[in-house]
């Protein structure tokens, strides 16, 4: 098999001699994976905080002196980029991708692992150019982290000398590290996967990752040339993106150049973004679930189908955030139906979720819970993607808050209660302790509830019609002053969810020093990862042989097997047809 | 077990929220009831399945739930075609329902009927003004290059069709109730987005195109327009109104307003009609414009001409210094009365403009370092030294004495000024204002802006001065 070969060249690795190469200059997946998960969760931290300031003006304007409008604008702007591209983008790709895919797949590293670590350092330095941005003068951007011109190169706007160059910089740098990480993903998954390893005995976190890569390999060049066009704009006087137009009353020498434009192309990006976040979470939500609740996923193909199905739809549906840009109104017709077709495949899947719960034989690990929190999330913000899908339902709802509240419960709450629990389901593989149960169990209930009831009434401010990116409301009609006071309502909770993150931050370094020593396999789980021969796992990840798969990933509780669980590397017996005959099949 | 509670509490709890919030849709103003129809077929389909896969996964966990004592497996069950198939045609039936409405009432909407009467919406940085037909009922053309200070909207003055255009240059707009209308929507500058809740639609106004959006008011009252695509920094106070009112009432309105024409053959302002005015002003303000903080009069010498008009203008027909906390502005308010008409504000406003700057002579001890900080967002309008803007409606601050900036910060912020409904750039710096959080804040700003040099003006403010 082409595969093995790759996966077990006989090329030796290079092992590291130093300290340096060992975790500095490692070309180790693992430990690449570390850097990118590190770096992510620190650059999350400060995005964190941001999110805080905007809330303390929100709930209670007129009070704090270190926030004003244009400051306000700025950290709505970092928080969101920071959150989806240099947080989440990176951890579930960089970090989970890294650690997972050579170990799921029976591989001894990535492919090319010069190429890894240079992705790492890579990624640093877009966020070392984007934490500048926040040190030249007039700060960062303040554009909203959609960065529509004109008004992101626009006097008028925070951040449009130095602050918006820098984000830009930094987001072309981003996308070389990305894609040097992503060719890595994807060709160790289609060309390194061991003996035995077909691609529909894979788990399904790694059709997830596999799958969101691809995405993402497709839709950042969009962002990239958008990013090298708004560059020009801004710095040589193009006019790609810029119209004739005025700019603080005086005429420009702009011409020509279409706003709407870069909003094709920023959404034609930013769309598949969406499920580059949310399909990783998928997959890696069916292993928790599956694991956690002793039984097969349910309708694995049918699951690997809908996350391709997702990847593909998702091509197609980016005009969905553009139905009041202005652009065509007749596009409304087709981008509605697409966007609401690719609820079909969505919601199969959150069937096949519940369904896996049924009938099996739920232990409430914290990993568990996480992802049990993050069906209620999920469903929650899909069902409110209707609204806003359906063209003219979007009408009142869109740039309210209704739109805040829906894309935090489906792309904030959800793929972060996924990465506290994949966090918590592999902790003891990637560090050999176990994390203290207490303090996770009250980290899931103060997040998982203290999220809800911010997101919850938020939604209710945009069927009011309370917009967004507003500094404050005074003065205005409809805004009675008891939304006022939700705001404050809620800005309490948000602060409350940002305490609770401490417990976790504890519970983990607590725990990586002081923890439990953890047994090689602690779920009883059936794949790869957890059966390799060092916990946590050496360089090379596998002693002198390659692990040879038989079965699928989700031999749970098979009727007349000893135990509750059969590895995938477990030989068949004489008798063994048991199971699912698809994928018992051995080879 | 304590999951599965959890759950239920919260699902019970949404629908609860729900019903019980105060929070919900405005009352509706215009025809778009099918917008809120569609919505609430959407919220019945998502309601059920938000409920019913909650429900039945909480009823999952406590059925299936492990329990150490029992020897139980799972059930091992990869795969059901039949369910899979029943679930994805039940899924895809009720995706339909929600989408067929919707489609059907976009259309409506990408369609405006033929009669629909139209005007137009004009966004900037950061202020709404409108241009109506004129009784040819055609708009003339315009365009973004002929834009000046006497021609707000670019109108091309060698069409026709646009010399009756009647100009709206306030925030506010009044439309008859029962019409169907087409507003086109054209930008200056950045993307902006004209959105009224209480009448549902909304559209972005962009630059280099002209977008559009209709409906049929139903309801007379005043309601706010919200600009709802970021802008900048100012993006929170670019506020305006819609006054829906009965036909006579619009026409009254209507009549009131000037052409086109009519703003082309308004001349600027007569310096020397202006100096034979002055002296009932030189009384307080000084025989320069100097200002004299003993009978709380400010300096007005070399400010922008048009800031002058604005300003007069306010406080003669009582937007400004009616306030019964404004002591001082109610001084003002009857000497503005003594200027006959907009021609003598004209003339006395060039005139005052043409008096020599003079620098700010008081020194204030604060923190300039902090008022630098503190600056940033009102050199946005005010410009980095101070100077003033025309098209941001921001005076000039730079040579202003510093007493009298701190008690108009104190005004707007306590809203003594600025809050008067038919203030049009007031408001603005009222919610402005209230970033500066307490007196320390204000000082320090002022401070700093009493560092900034008396420049001359750039090209475009000369030109402008004593332009109309």
């Amino acid at each position: 098999m082409a595969q093995v070969a790759l996966a077990d060249s006989g090329q030796p690795l290079s092992h590291p001699r130093s300290f340096f190469t060992k975790y500095i200059w490692s070309q180790d997946h693992k430990v690449i994976a570390i850097q990118y998960g590190l770096t992510a969760i620190s650059v999350g931290i400060v995005a964190l905080v941001l999110s805080g300031m905007m809330r303390l003006q929100l709930g209670f304007p007129d009070t704090f002196s270190f926030i004003d409008p244009s400051e306000y604008l700025q950290f709505v702007t970092m928080h969101g980029m920071i959150m989806v591209i240099y947080l989440l983008t990176a951890l579930f790709l960089g970090g989970f991708g890294n650690y997972l895919i050579p170990l799921m797949v029976g591989a001894r590293d990535m492919v090319f692992p010069y190429l890894n670590m240079l992705s790492y350092w890579i990624y640093l330095l877009s966020v070392i150019i984007l934490m500048t941005s926040f040190f030249v003068a007039d700060g960062s951007t303040g554009a909203g982290w959609t960065l529509y011109p004109p008004q992101a190169i626009s006097y008028g706007t925070p951040g449009s000398d130095f602050g918006i160059v820098l984000m830009l910089i930094s987001l072309a740098v981003f996308i070389v590290a990305f894609t040097m990480g992503g060719l890595n993903y994807v060709t160790t998954v289609l060309q390194a996967r061991t003996h035995g390893m077909t691609m529909m005995r894979l788990p399904l976190t790694v059709w997830g990752i596999l799958t969101a890569t691809v995405l993402g390999l497709l839709a950042f060049p969009a962002l990239l040339v958008s990013a090298i066009m708004m560059t020009f704009d801004r710095l040589l006087g193009t006019s790609f993106f810029m119209p004739a137009m005025m700019s603080m009353g005086e005429q420009t020498d702009h011409d020509g150049g279409s706003p709407v434009l870069f909003q094709h192309l920023f959404w034609f990006f930013g769309h598949p973004e969406v499920y580059i976040v949310a399909l990783p979470a998928f997959g890696i939500v069916s292993d928790l679930l599956s694991v956690h609740a002793r039984k097969n996923i349910f309708g694995y193909r049918m699951m690997v189908w809908a996350i391709i199905g997702i990847g593909g739809l998702s091509f197609i549906v980016w005009a969905h955030h553009m139905y009041v840009s202005g652009m065509n109104p007749y596009f409304g017709f087709f981008f509605a139906t697409t966007t609401l077709i690719i609820a079909v495949p969505t919601a199969i899947k959150v069937y096949n979720w519940v369904l896996t719960l049924w009938r099996g034989n739920i232990h409430f690990t914290v990993p568990m819970l996480f992802a049990i929190g993050f069906i209620f999330t999920f469903t929650h913000g899909g069902l409110t993607g209707i609204f806003l899908g359906n063209v003219v339902v979007d009408l009142p709802l869109s740039d309210t808050y209704f739109v805040v509240a829906h894309f935090h419960m489906v792309m904030g709450v959800s793929p972060i209660l996924v990465v506290f629990g994949a966090i918590y389901h592999w902790f003891p593989k990637i560090t050999g302790r176990m994390f203290n149960d207490t303090l996770g169990k009250l980290h899931f209930w103060g997040t998982f509830l203290g999220t809800y009831s911010i997101y919850l009434p938020m939604h209710y401010l945009g069927f009011l019609g309370v917009p967004r990116r507003y500094f404050a409301y005074e003065g205005i009609d409809f805004i009675p002053e008891s939304a006022l006071q939700l705001n404050s309502g809620i800005t309490v909770a948000a602060l409350f969810v940002a305490a609770v993150q401490l417990i976790f931050l504890v519970n983990m370094i607590w725990s990586v020093f002081k923890g439990k020593k953890a047994d090689p396999n602690p779920w009883n789980a059936t794949t790869l990862e957890w059966l390799t021969p060092q916990t946590p796992p050496e360089h090379g990840n596998w002693g002198p042989e390659l692990p040879r798969v038989y079965r699928w990933a989700y031999a749970y509780s098979v009727p007349g097997a000893e135990k509750d669980f059969i590895t995938q590397i477990e030989p068949p017996r004489e008798d063994d047809t048991l199971g699912h005959p698809e994928n018992e099949r051995a080879t | 077990m304590l999951l599965a509670v959890v759950l239920v509490v919260l699902v019970v709890g949404s629908i609860a929220f729900h019903f019980l919030s105060p929070w919900w849709f405005t009352p509706i103003a215009s025809h778009w009831q099918t917008i809120d129809d569609t919505i609430n077929i959407t919220f019945w389909v998502t309601g059920a399945v938000f409920i019913a896969v909650n429900l039945f996964m909480a009823y999952a966990i406590i059925k299936y739930r492990h329990r150490p004592e029992e020897n139980r497996r799972a059930h091992y069950e990869p795969e059901n075609s039949k369910l899979e198939l029943w679930l994805t045609v039940v899924t895809a039936i009720g995706v339909a329902a929600i989408l067929a409405p919707g489609l059907y009432v976009w259309a409506q909407f990408v369609e405006p009927p033929e009669d629909a009467w139209e005007l137009e919406v004009v966004g900037e940085q950061w202020r709404w003004s409108y241009r109506l037909p004129g009784k040819d009922g055609v708009l003339g053309t315009s365009s973004v290059s002929l834009i000046n200070i006497n021609n707000h909207f670019g109108v091309d003055p060698d069409d026709e069709n646009g010399q009756d255009d009647v100009l709206v240059t306030s925030n506010i707009l009044h439309i008859p109730i029962g019409k169907p209308v087409r507003f086109w929507l054209r930008s200056k500058d950045v993307l902006h987005d004209f959105a009224v809740a209480e009448f549902r639609v909304k559209m972005d106004l962009v630059p280099g195109l002209v977008s559009y959006l209709w409906f049929t008011p139903t309801l007379t009252g005043t309601f706010d327009v919200l600009c709802e695509e970021l802008c900048g920094v100012g993006h929170f106070v670019m506020r305006g109104k819609v006054v829906v009112d009965e036909e006579a009432d619009f026409q009254i309105w209507l009549d009131d307003q000037i052409t086109f024409r009519e703003s082309q053959a308004i001349g600027s302002g007569d310096i020397a009609v202006g100096e034979s005015l002055y002296p009932v002003c030189a009384a307080c303000h000084g025989p320069s414009g100097e200002g004299n903080v003993a009978l709380n009069s400010p300096k007005i010498s070399g400010q922008h001409h048009w800031y002058l008009e604005q300003q007069i203008r306010n406080f003669k027909h009582g937007i400004r210094g009616s306030h019964k906390d404004d002591t001082y502005g109610q001084q003002m308010a009857p000497m503005a009365g003594l200027l006959a008409d907009d021609t003598a504000i004209r003339d006395i406003s060039a005139y005052i403009s043409s008096l020599p700057k003079i620098a700010a002579d008081d020194e204030l001890i604060a923190d300039v370092a902090h008022g630098k900080k503190l600056y940033v967002t009102c050199a946005t309008c005010h410009g980095k030294m101070g100077e003033g803007k025309y098209a941001m409606n921001a005076p000039q601050l730079s040579g202003q004495e510093s007493w009298y900036m701190i008690r108009q910060l104190q005004n707007f912020k306590a809203g003594v000024r600025g809050r008067h409904a038919l203030d049009l750039f007031g408001p603005q710096m009222f919610s402005m204002a209230r970033y500066l959080r307490d007196d320390d804040d204000i000082k320090d700003v002022v401070a700093y802006i009493n560092t900034l040099p008396l420049e001359k003006s750039s090209a475009i403010h000369n030109s402008v001065a004593g332009g109309r």
